[in-house]
């Protein structure tokens, strides 16, 4: 592997030395066809150059420092058509090109260069269809990992939820199709309900520069986006089937897709994916398999000046967690540490039997638009979300068929945009958003609930703006304040209210008493403030400069402040703090972006200071009837985590490339001067691939993946009576597990079947040579091993 | 402008909806956990016999338990015994001992000796394969010399049944509690 980086870096050295002498300006004007009127925001993308230009309100662009040669550029526009031309440049040329809104020969040509780009100031990192297409029955936790700088945080080989540069749960927001996801995304174990084969592809925005979505989001944002649907009369699909080795089991999506010429769309899509117990190299891990399901609709009008989308989606999970995973006490814990292998194995089966969880995710959406000219573009949305989260545990008696937690988040979104097209030297985009969100936790379980009732009010408002502060300088600049009211039932254990002297310094909050419990109204209020303020810069047409820093505030979440009480999927007893404050993070963020003959390349060093950042940390063994149970509490401190994500691809040939990742960071807890806990080791990607680029398109890659052991960790050892043995025993949950290296196989084929029919097959390989490893993010390292091999063979069809 | 009458129009509507509360959660009573474990150990020779009993009426809360032996066991002699599981967090006090019994396959009691003596638990009620439950057991061949000791009680839920004791019965506690007992003469 060493060897391979060396190369690198001399392949690296040699692409930076060649450089070329060009001067020439290409520029022009886009004009709607009808009624020859300027088209603003159409995009221009030259072939084989970085830069993406959009065109200002005179329909203007233009590209400067072209080299004298053939070029190839798509001219295309959200509302309208695209078009391909050819340009044969020797000297400054200017040209007026006319978009239509008709039928076109060459609709089918795709922009990968997207005009609504989230952030002009941050780089964002894109998922694309293929990838997706490619990894079909996994999870959006793992295919973001393509991604550098991008990890997960796993509690099942099902569960899995996206860190971004450090910083995963409620500092990272998923949208699906516009939907900011509101799925008790702050417990660990609940992984972010989005079927990826519904999206086209996903972004992820590292930081909250994207305000217009989130002022809390101090991780990033991660954004999920269906595919485009072009304006002709069509009926198209697309449908993927794939089976893995490893789960034995698989998936089918399906995707149908009717067009009309006149604007109207309609689009429907499913999944099925199912696996069995999944294994590691030596041993199967029992009660792993899972069931997901989900469909899709989507039904619209896209006219040049107006429009509408109505969207519902379904997503319903049944995930088993495996059974050796399930304890109560510490002591429980220790055994399971100490062992090699998880205490109940079984052989391997598609049943799935508690401890399992049953997420279920409804969406509705509707969406309007009206242009107008020279005024700007106002966007209105509502959408009701429906989440229902049963989670079944190993219990006793009558209340084996009762889930444990009982979940039930309901929420209505509000949101008014306005982009404005009646300025020239300066766009905005101005916004208003409304949301109502009420949380059910069913007292039917019998059991004593972490989340309480409660109904929340958020009012958010945002004002973005960008402009060319000079020849190719972009300056990005934004703020949005964020109103948050939480009105919470919630019944405290007596023991727990008095030990925290909660009956002194919230006794406002106090109704009544109950037996040996306290029922509480608190009434919480947040007021947040965020804001963005970037550069960008074109250094010529073959680099590209970013900066950004951010400030962004979030409120705690239910769980940091009410928690109270055993965890029972986590095995331990997990204390809020009503005291908390809200956090914000500042994030310094530079990226430098260079596509230059055959190399490619992206660096982005970061930092990141949160004030008052929340997190949980182990803090001592409670003895209960129930054993000893560890205890998390939830902590405020400052931190900081700085980091370094970088991007290589080297073109060694016309067939053959190399690729480099590098996904480098430290967390430190600044006021305890302790490293931060559960921030992901250092990861290098090095990837070699051979590419046919003839018309079958064969492709091969190999890769290795190389995680370090994390080795700046905060220790925290417990010490937990053991009754065989009579004694304390000290039990470590701190120590990561070794660094480990997976190899990776992945290879594709195109077969035309027909003219419009294309079928791709793939077959991918995780884990060729079936390491055996542990993670130090997935809280299954204490139970057992990770994912052995898995052979994955992919079918995808066209038509 | 005239984006400003929605956002005042927005305050308002929020400013109406902020007024209203949240109905009161309903109370839930914790019925499946095990509050209390008692054990009465009666002597063969007649002597008074020996109550080991635990309570933790917060269930996972903050509170220790309250752990309690009364009565000494006396070095040779046999003893037989019953535990009774309760929840007394409930009123009335729901009694558990029955459902455990009911679900005997999935459920085994432990007793760990933690100390310099010997004391023979052997479990005097089976499942319905024939592995121990061990709710109703006897004591036999109580030695070592006479002094305080530590013994320690577990109920484990879905053990591996056979096994070797709590090294390699996996599973999770239901109950568990550690006694000062004292062996005498």
């Amino acid at each position: 592997m060493r060897v391979i980086l060396l190369l690198f870096f001399l392949f690296f050295n040699l692409g930076l030395v060649h450089s070329q002498n060009c001067d020439l300006i290409f520029s022009g004007y886009v004009n709607d066809i009808r009624n020859s009127s300027p088209l603003k925001n159409a995009t221009i993308q030259i072939q084989g150059i970085i830069d993406i230009m959009e065109t200002n309100s005179e329909g203007y662009f233009e590209f400067q420092s072209l080299c004298p040669k053939n070029y190839s550029i798509i001219i295309s526009h959200p509302n309208g058509k695209t078009k391909l031309i050819s340009v044969e440049l020797d000297q400054n040329i200017q040209k007026t090109i006319e978009l239509e809104f008709q039928m076109n020969e060459l609709d089918e040509v795709i922009v990968e260069g997207e005009s609504n780009l989230k952030s002009k100031t941050i780089f964002e990192n894109k998922i694309s269809d293929e990838i997706i297409e490619d990894n079909s029955s996994s999870t959006l936790g793992d295919i973001l990992k393509n991604i550098s700088g991008v990890s997960s945080i796993n509690t099942g080989n099902s569960i899995i939820k996206p860190i971004i540069n450090g910083l995963y749960g409620s500092r990272v927001d998923v949208l699906n199709n516009e939907v900011n996801l509101q799925d008790q995304q702050w417990g660990i174990e609940h992984a972010p309900n989005l079927d990826i084969n519904s999206a086209a592809n996903i972004s992820v925005i590292k930081g909250a520069g994207a305000l217009k979505y989130s002022g809390s989001a101090i991780g990033g944002i991660v954004i999920a986006e269906p595919p485009k649907v072009f304006l002709k009369d069509s009926l198209y699909g697309k449908t993927v089937i794939t089976g893995g080795t490893n789960g034995r089991g698989g998936s089918v999506s399906t995707r149908l897709t009717r067009s009309f010429e006149n604007g109207w769309f309609t689009s429907l899509q499913g999944t099925y994916k199912r696996f069995g117990d999944f294994e590691t190299p030596d041993y199967v891990l029992s009660n792993s398999g899972l069931i997901d399901q989900s469909v899709s609709f989507q039904l619209g009008l896209n006219r040049l000046n107006y429009g509408f989308e109505f969207f519902v989606s379904s997503v319903n999970n049944d995930i088993g967690i495996i059974r050796a995973s399930h304890l109560h006490a510490a002591s429980d814990q220790l055994r399971a540490i100490k062992s090699d292998e998880p205490w109940h194995i079984e052989p391997f089966t598609y049943k799935i039997n508690p401890p399992f969880q049953e997420v279920t995710h409804n969406i509705a959406k509707i969406k309007l638009f009206k242009s107008f000219q020279d005024i700007g573009k106002f966007t209105f949305q509502y959408h009701f979300q429906d989440n229902k989260r049963l989670e079944f545990d190993v219990r006793r008696g009558k209340y084996k068929e009762i889930p444990a937690t009982n979940l039930r988040l309901k929420t209505h979104t509000i949101k008014l945009d306005f982009d404005s097209e009646f300025l020239n030297f300066f766009d905005f985009n101005y916004g208003l958003e409304g949301e109502f969100q009420n949380n059910f936790p069913s007292p039917d379980t019998g059991i004593k609930r972490i989340i309480p009732d409660y109904n929340k009010y958020d009012f958010g408002t945002y004002f973005i703006s960008n402009f060319e502060l000079k020849k190719n300088w972009v300056m990005e600049m934004g703020i949005r304040y964020d109103f948050s009211q939480m009105n919470v039932s919630k019944w405290y254990r007596e023991s727990f209210w008095l030990s925290r002297d909660y009956d002194k310094l919230y006794s406002d909050i106090f109704v009544r008493k109950a037996g040996n419990q306290i029922l509480t109204a608190p009434k919480l209020r947040f007021n947040n403030l965020s804001g963005t303020i970037g550069l960008s810069k074109n250094i010529n047409q073959f680099s590209k400069l970013f900066f950004n820093y951010s400030i962004a505030s979030r409120a705690p979440n239910p769980s940091e402040l009410f928690s109270e009480g055993l965890h029972h999927s986590a095995a331990r007893v997990e204390l809020g703090d009503l005291s908390f404050k809200r956090e914000i993070g500042h994030k310094f963020g530079f990226t430098y972006l260079k596509d230059k003959n055959n190399l490619s390349l992206t660096v982005n060093p970061y930092i990141n200071f949160v004030d008052d950042f929340m997190l949980i940390i182990p803090t001592e063994i409670r003895q209960t009837n129930r054993g000893n149970f560890q205890v998390w509490e939830y902590m405020q401190t400052n931190a900081r985590i700085w980091g370094l994500d970088f991007d290589m691809s080297y073109k060694l040939n016309e067939k053959f490339s190399l690729k480099n990742q590098i996904s480098f960071l430290n967390g430190k807890d600044l006021s305890n001067s302790t490293p931060l806990i559960n921030m992901p080791p250092t990861n290098i990607k090095n990837e070699v691939s051979y590419n046919s680029n003839n018309i079958n398109k064969l492709f091969f890659s190999i890769q290795s993946d190389y995680t370090f052991k994390q080795n700046k960790y905060p220790l925290h050892i417990l010490e937990v009576f053991v009754a065989e043995t009579g004694e304390m025993e000290k039990l470590d949950l701190s120590t990561p597990p070794p660094g480990y290296q997976l190899l990776n196989f992945r290879s594709s084929i195109l077969l035309k079947i027909a003219d419009d029919y294309n079928l791709k097959i793939g077959l991918n390989i995780n884990n060729i040579l079936n390491k055996k490893y542990k993670n130090y993010l997935s809280r299954m390292r204490y139970y057992a091993h990770d994912l052995g091999r898995n052979v994955i063979l992919n079918m995808s069809f066209d038509y | 402008m005239s984006v400003r009458i929605p956002f005042f129009k927005f305050l308002v509507v929020l400013s109406v909806f902020s007024c209203s509360d949240i109905d009161e959660a309903e109370n839930v009573n914790e019925e499946e956990v095990i509050t209390s474990m008692n054990i009465t150990c009666i002597p063969a020779d007649g002597s008074p016999g020996v109550e080991l009993s635990t309570i933790d009426l917060d269930g996972d809360g903050p509170n220790l338990p309250d752990v309690t032996v009364v009565g000494k066991f006396k070095i040779g002699v046999e003893y037989t015994g019953v535990i009774e599981f309760l929840n007394e967090s409930v009123t009335p006090t729901e009694d558990l001992t029955t459902e455990i019994e009911t679900e005997a396959n999935e459920h085994q009691v432990f007793f760990t000796i933690n100390g310099s003596y010997t004391l023979g638990y052997i479990a005097t009620n089976k499942d319905s394969k024939g592995h121990d439950l061990g709710t109703k057991f006897k004591l036999t061949d109580i030695a070592g010399s006479a002094g305080k000791y530590k013994l320690t009680v577990t109920l484990i839920h879905q053990p591996k049944k056979p096994n070797n004791g709590l090294t390699d019965t996996g599973g999770s506690t239901d109950i568990e509690a550690t006694f000062d007992i004292e062996l005498v003469d």
